[in-house]
């Protein structure tokens, strides 16, 4: 019996079992794998206003209520510099700033977020005026794809600005005293943004010296 | 995803009212675990209620020298409180050891203890899983159940709990505080709080339908040493393995709860008596009833491994 099941299962599915599980490895999401046991809600969607103010911008936009911040800023929006890599939270593509701290916007809903401020990698910088992070990465080579690298850098400032706060992390050794800037606090409080590439050693170089410049 | 209808709720009690006026009607916090599922169709609400703005976002201390911890206070905001990491580190260790900075910064208490299994058929609704449809049957018995449990299972579900912060709150003795639709609150204790599987792994935990958690309250700071020891497949950014939480005395008394092995937060009082003899005592007493899978018996050893190591630590 046991043998059977395991049988069943392809190798697709025990990674994706990994995924979700001990490991939350970013992967393709299970698209509509649940659509044929789930209950039938028969309701239409349903369309709802909320206003956002984006890099600076008020939008007034009329959303069904599904649409995730992600979604509502990628395709409503066309801001596309906010990256989708798996939808559930488990690679950190998505990192924006709302309200100044970094979250993931595949798991919250845009109706959530009315009148707040949310910020994306548009708005931190422009090709000629780079952001200080912005040029970091570039300088220190801290990607190769470039497909995590929005998320990264968001999350970055982000995470700076809870280090600077004092807020302790995983690593930290004394929990009440302040935490301090180094290799090992970078990697463990940036490991909510995966890099498929790997640039992890010149991220951690692109931060700390960011860092130094109080990006 | 399912359509629904969505409603920002302005107090604890318009949030009831609604819950029961909306039957399958979910709370929605920091929507990390419930717009997980429902991307998935594996929770299909109707109707939400944002309970964002309900201004149960607050720390508290009480009146006996304990705290009070509101039911939306973000994860990262109470680890980095300041009474959290002096009088109660246990619980800020569980917190930094748990997801990523960016779901922290949106992961509530309320959610946080709340949030359903990462049992991997749990999610797959191709194959059998009497959590998620009663009935269907138990794929992780013969199947992958690497991180599954191995103390408080049934022949239905052997399904573990993935809170770390549960673990903590259950060694601190904390009282989960709540308010009915019909107005009146109540408090439970975290031990009492959890359902274990039986014959119904559908039902997890004691509260009841449009039940809204307002609050986690604390006794006065227990003192001791607090280690909260954590092993998984990574260093950062997975889910436990199995989990030690113990507070070690000047005397040698203390307290154990473990995590990532049962369908809840798990402390044996009893077992806790052994903690003079040893990490290896009271292992043994905490892993008497454990009924393991060819794929997760290596937990037994891990269990008493992980618990010497933090006892260790504790001591030294
Ligand atoms: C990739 C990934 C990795 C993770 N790793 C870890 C980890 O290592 N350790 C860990 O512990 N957790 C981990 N988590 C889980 C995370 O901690 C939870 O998703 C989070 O705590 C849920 O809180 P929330 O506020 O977002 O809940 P929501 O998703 O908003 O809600 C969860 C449930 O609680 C209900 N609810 C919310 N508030 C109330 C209330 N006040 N009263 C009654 N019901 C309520 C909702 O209706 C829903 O059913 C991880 C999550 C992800 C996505
Ligand atoms: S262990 Fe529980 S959650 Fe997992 S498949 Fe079995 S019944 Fe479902
Ligand atoms: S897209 Fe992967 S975390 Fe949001
Ligand atoms: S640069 Fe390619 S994923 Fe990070």
């Amino acid at each position: 019996m046991d043998d059977c099941l395991h049988l069943k299962i392809t190798r697709r599915r025990l990674l994706i079992a990994s995924a979700v599980s001990a490991s939350a490895a970013a992967l393709p999401s299970l698209s509509g794998a649940a659509s044929r046991d789930a209950p039938q809600t028969a309701a239409a969607p349903v369309q709802q206003r909320v206003r956002l103010r984006i890099n600076g911008e008020v939008h007034s936009l009329e959303l069904d209520t599904r649409t995730t911040l992600l979604d509502a800023l990628r395709e409503h929006l066309q801001l596309t510099g906010t990256k989708k890599g798996c939808d559930h939270g488990q690679c950190g593509a998505c990192t924006v700033l709302l309200d100044g701290r970094r979250i993931n916007a595949c798991l919250t809903l845009a109706v959530m977020h009315e009148g707040a401020e949310l910020t994306t990698i548009e708005g931190l910088g422009t090709p000629g005026r780079l952001h200080p992070m912005q040029a970091a990465f570039v300088k220190h080579d801290a990607f190769q794809c470039g497909y995590c690298t929005p998320g990264q850098i968001c999350s970055a400032l982000g995470m700076l600005d809870e280090l600077r706060a004092g807020q302790p992390s995983h690593v930290s050794a004394d929990l009440e005293a302040a935490p301090t800037l180094s290799a090992d606090e970078i990697r463990e409080r940036m490991s909510g943004n995966l890099c498929r590439c790997g640039a992890y050693s010149n991220l951690v170089e692109a931060i700390t010296e960011a860092a130094g410049s109080r990006a | 995803m399912k359509p629904f209808t969505y409603e920002r709720a302005g107090s604890p009690q318009a949030a009831v009212a609604s819950a029961a006026a909306h039957p399958g009607a979910r709370f929605i916090a920091g929507g990390t675990n419930l717009l997980d599922l429902m991307k998935l169709e594996i929770e299909t609400p109707a109707h939400l209620i944002d309970v964002n703005g309900l201004g149960l976002d607050q720390i508290e201390g009480t009146a006996d020298g304990g705290l009070r911890i509101g039911a939306l206070v973000r994860n990262s905001d109470l680890a980095a409180d300041a009474r959290v990491r002096r009088d109660y580190a246990l619980l800020a260790r569980a917190l930094l050891s748990g997801a990523s900075g960016q779901l922290r910064n949106r992961a509530t208490t309320a959610g946080n203890l709340l949030q359903r299994t990462r049992c991997p058929y749990f999610y797959d609704s191709d194959l059998p899983c009497n959590k998620r449809l009663p009935g269907s049957g138990c794929a992780a018995l013969g199947g992958y159940s690497r991180q599954h449990a191995i103390l408080g299972v049934s022949e239905a579900c052997i399904a573990a709990h993935p809170s770390d912060m549960a673990v903590a709150l259950r060694a601190l003795d904390a009282v989960v505080e709540t308010l009915r639709p019909d107005g009146s609150t109540r408090s439970l204790a975290l031990a009492d709080f959890h359902r274990l599987p039986g014959e119904t792994p559908q039902v997890e935990h004691a509260l009841e339908p449009g039940e809204l958690i307002v609050a986690v309250t604390l006794p006065p700071p227990p003192g001791g040493r607090h280690v909260y020891r954590k092993v998984r497949d990574r260093a950062s950014y997975a889910f436990a393995l199995v989990a030690v939480a113990v507070i070690v005395q000047p005397d040698g008394r203390g307290r154990v709860a473990l995590g990532g092995v049962a369908p809840k937060p798990w402390r044996l009082e009893a077992a806790e008596a052994e903690l003079p003899r040893g990490a290896s005592a009271v292992a043994t007493a905490l892993l008497a009833e454990a009924r393991t899978t060819r794929e997760n018996a290596y937990k037994t050893l891990l269990v008493e491994r992980t618990l010497a190591a933090a006892l260790a630590e504790a001591r030294s």
